[in-house]
């Protein structure tokens, strides 16, 4: 029985153990409905071996929109907790807790995927390539994300939660604060999945240097591609840092070393630093990509060229670089002096500057042009101001004196919240919307789009602006209640009233694919919003070779070339195509890693041992394993086009 | 697989050049890895707490092997690159193993470099110093383990179907990640032992 102990729940709650049985129920029911229709096969050789990037793309959204909803959770449940004083929904050990896991799963597995998703889908079709330049390790980094992601969301119900914030800033996050195995899962969890990232961005960079359509220079590539690139690029040179980090505060927790002890010669704030060096540049990992979806909307909606292209593309290598010297911005007030701030404090207004540019840009673009107000236009206006308003923010807290104030308030929470919302959230609603009918052949319900925008934008506005004041009026964040006497009451019981719509909005999102799955029309065709990039030249839905002919294109707006000024894009005629097989490999080694970061958590070393050699007999299988992929023959090609309405021009 | 024959043979598919390509960004991220564990060693470096310092327990004659043995090691995996750009399986096969035995040598006297370190009472709970030194030298250590499995994949496949564009690939993709370990060797030598006995 003492084996078992490790596993109990150490701060229990009966809402953790309804949790626990609805889990339970919720995969039973899961495996049963799959061995009950006979779907095992399905899904094992179409879904879960699969090499095709489309698909992963989307395994990667549903994972992403999974977790939202285990996010916004929550966030609701933080903001009941908060909504009057001395509240007592959660104590205080469950709300560290709650805001620990918030802001994980959002920025990692729900962020991350989303962006990463859209990613695998959108660009190999913007520059024409069949797929990616590696499909299987593409396959395998989906499948570390997703090992990752449930390693942590299983530890609120076995052995317990992470408690330390998202920054899991020692000495908090060492043995001696953080007791149960919670801080464990945080490092495993994040250790696998991050490799996973770091491998995604590895393919993506040989994949947009290597596997361009003739004729598309670097400088002819669509915005979204180009912020893929960059982003990618970011990933590799921070990704690593992270990397080392959690493998330091893994040792410090389980080995007994001492490197963020406060004793023995440790020393507490170098996490922080390892921490933010990666931490800073990630927050751009996923509001670069945002940058490039908004700019393509923007543009397909105003019926106009992206206004300053090369201005576009310049300041988000100007962004890149600059995101690597600003991280000392998080900590202004931990003590290391004037000049230190003050060159911190510089370097991160210039961020500003960039990202100045590209809001002229995205106005200049829409001035003058035939503005259509779709779902994901209306997401694109309604960013433009909020995000401006959480960049001014991000300048205020950047004053490095002035941060004394607002540091560690709801000021903070504001700020970031009000430039990942709408500048992250929104674009990937946006994008998911513009790009559904590419991915299904269908469009979503417009009508019930714009009800859950318009939730979404109050919401927004009613949940985060007020903690703008409570925070300047000294409101801490993460602190689980405050007293009457302060007088927080009334503004944070509006943000709970913002909150709520938040969460009405996105169950709406949620209805609408269901609804629109059943209702919408699918005669939409290939081109449902006049659109100018390539992604738009073949099939709705892609057939699974993308292009059945590699198009030739002379801009980063090939469609709008050919509808506009008949450039051919398809031209020769259609040969066999070799595609990547399905390998099941990806999953297994997922499934390993899955046992090694579980057995680690809890210190079960024989295990760990033996997970760690399975592993490695993997990766020898596979470079052992001869695989040439396949060929789909012309005639199958031929055929396939014609299922989809006719060959392309 | 169209092969273009006025290239070396690793580099004789798209598909091989993006292999090489993707292996030099992972070296890019793999240096990133390093730089951030010599930056912390230096951080650390003066952090002894109540344990010894590098000074104390350094050995030069150990580290003089290792050394002398890797770069040894980094000169015949170059020649048995040169011998695979010359189409000679068999030479390449002879400096390929020489490469794997010298690495095998540089891991024994590395692990017995750890059990010095251990009864001089150097371990990783010793001090923020003695912890940041064995998980920077382990995690190098741990890259040639890698590297060794990886070579002796390499040399049975080598074996089994000679010079292809496929193995031809893989090696040189080796030789570049066996490469990259010496020169962060080169960095631990200098800026950890070195630096530390001075
Ligand atoms: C003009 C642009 C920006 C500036 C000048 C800026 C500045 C800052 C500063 C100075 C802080 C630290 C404040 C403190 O801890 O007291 C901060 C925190 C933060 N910012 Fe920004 N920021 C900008 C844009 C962004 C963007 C685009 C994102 C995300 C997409 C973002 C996400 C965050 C996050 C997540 C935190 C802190 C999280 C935490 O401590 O838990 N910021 N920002
Ligand atoms: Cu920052």
């Amino acid at each position: 029985m003492e084996f078992f102990e490790r596993f109990a729940i150490p701060h229990p709650d009966p809402m953790i153990y309804a949790s626990m049985v609805a889990i339970v129920l919720v995969s039973i029911a899961i495996v049963a409905g799959l061995t009950y229709f006979k779907k095992w096969g399905y899904l094992w050789d179409e879904w879960l071996t699969t090499t095709d990037h489309k698909r992963i793309g989307i395994m990667y959204l549903i994972s992403a929109l999974i977790m939202l909803f285990r996010g916004g959770a929550d966030a609701v449940m933080m903001r009941v907790q908060l909504s009057s004083p001395e509240m007592e929904f959660l104590n205080a050990q469950h709300y560290n807790e709650v805001f620990t896991t918030h802001g994980v799963v959002m920025i990692f597995f729900m962020a991350m995927p989303f962006v990463i998703g859209l990613m695998n889908y959108i660009v190999p079709l913007q520059i024409g390539a069949r797929d990616v330049a590696f499909p299987r390790l593409n396959a395998l980094s989906f499948w570390l994300f997703f090992a990752g992601a449930m390693l942590f969301n299983i530890s609120f119900v076995i052995g317990g939660s992470p408690d330390a914030g998202w920054t899991n800033y020692f000495p908090l996050a060492s043995n001696e604060f953080s007791q149960s195995v919670g801080v464990n899962y945080y490092m495993w969890a994040l250790q696998i999945s991050g490799i996973g990232t770091l491998m995604t961005g590895i393919n993506f960079i040989v994949t947009i240097f290597r596997m361009r359509a003739p004729g598309m220079k670097l400088m002819k590539m669509p915005l979204f591609t180009w912020s893929a690139l960059i982003t990618n690029v970011i990933i590799v040179f921070a990704f690593p840092v992270l990397t080392v980090a959690l493998l330091m505060g893994t040792f410090d927790r389980q080995f007994g070393t001492s490197f963020f002890a406060t004793g023995n010669g440790g020393m507490d704030m170098y996490w922080a630093n390892l921490f933010w060096v990666w931490g800073h540049p990630e927050v751009y990992i996923l509001i670069l990509p945002a940058f490039g979806i908004y700019s393509e909307i923007i543009s397909t909606f105003s019926e106009r060229n992206l206004y300053g292209y090369k201005s576009m593309v310049a300041s988000m290598v100007l962004i890149s670089l600059l995101s690597f010297f600003v991280w000392v911005h998080h900590f202004f007030t931990m003590g290391q002096g004037a000049l230190t701030n003050s060159i911190f404090s510089i370097t991160t207004m210039a961020i500003a500057i960039p990202t100045g540019i590209k809001i002229f840009n995205w106005l200049l673009t829409m001035w003058k042009g035939k503005i259509r107000f779709t779902v994901p236009m209306l997401y694109s206006v309604a960013f433009i101001p909020l995000f401006t308003v959480g960049g001014v923010t991000g300048v205020m807290l950047a004053m490095a004196s002035a941060d004394y104030q607002y540091h560690n308030t709801m000021f903070l929470v504001a700020h970031f919240h009000n430039t990942i919302i709408p500048g992250v959230v929104y674009a990937m609603l946006a994008g998911l919307t513009y790009w559904w009918p590419k991915m299904f052949g269908f469009i979503l319900n417009e009508r019930i789009g714009k009800w859950a925008f318009w939730f979404n934008v109050v919401g927004f506005v009613l949940a985060f602006f007020p903690m703008y004041i409570t925070g300047l009026d000294g409101q801490a964040r993460r602190m689980y209640t405050y007293s009457e006497s302060t007088g927080f009451g009334p503004l944070n019981m509006l943000s709970f009233a913002g909150a709520g719509l938040m969460a009405i909005a996105f169950i709406l999102i949620a209805y609408n694919i269901f609804y629109s799955i059943k209702n919408s029309p699918r005669n939409v065709g290939d081109d449902p919003w006049n659109a100018r990039s390539l992604e738009w030249a073949t099939h709705n839905p892609v057939p699974e070779y993308n292009f059945a002919i590699t198009p030739e294109v002379n801009s980063s707006q090939a469609l709008w070339d050919h509808k506009k000024k008949s450039h051919t894009l398809f031209k020769g005629k259609i040969d066999k195509i070799h595609m990547p097989n399905n390998s099941g490999i990806p999953i297994i080694m997922a499934g390993i890693l899955f046992v090694f970061g579980f057995s680690f958590v809890f210190s079960i070393w024989p295990a760990v041992i033996i997970a760690a050699i399975a592993f490695f007999s993997c990766m020898l299988y596979s470079s052992f394993e001869n695989d040439h992929g396949r060929y789909i023959s012309a005639e199958e090609v031929k055929e396939t086009e014609e299922k989809f309405g006719g060959a392309k021009k | 697989m169209k092969i273009d024959h006025s290239q070396p043979l690793e580099y004789s598919t798209h598909k091989n050049e993006m292999n090489i390509l993707g292996f030099w960004i992972f070296l890019g991220a793999e240096i990133m890895l390093f730089a951030t564990l010599f930056t912390s060693y230096f951080i650390y470096e003066n952090r002894v707490g109540n344990g010894p310092s590098g000074a104390e327990i350094f050995e030069i004659t150990p580290v003089l092997i290792e050394t002398v043995v890797l770069l040894t090691s980094s000169f015949t995996i170059g020649l048995a690159i040169n011998a695979m750009r010359l189409n000679r399986p068999k030479a390449m096969l002879w400096f390929l193993g020489i490469t794997l035995i010298l690495g095998a040598t540089f891991l024994s006297v590395e692990i017995y470099e750890f059990v010095h370190y251990y009864h001089v009472g150097a371990t990783l709970q010793t001090s923020a110093f003695t912890g940041i030194l064995l998980t920077t030298l382990g995690t190098h250590g741990a890259h040639v383990t890698f590297g060794l499995f990886w070579g002796i994949a390499i040399f049975l496949q080598i074996k089994k179907h000679g010079l292809t564009p496929e193995t031809a690939n893989k090696s040189f993709n080796y030789s570049l990640y066996w490469h990259f370990l010496d020169v962060m060797w080169i960095f631990i030598f200098s800026f950890i032992y070195l630096k530390g006995m001075m």
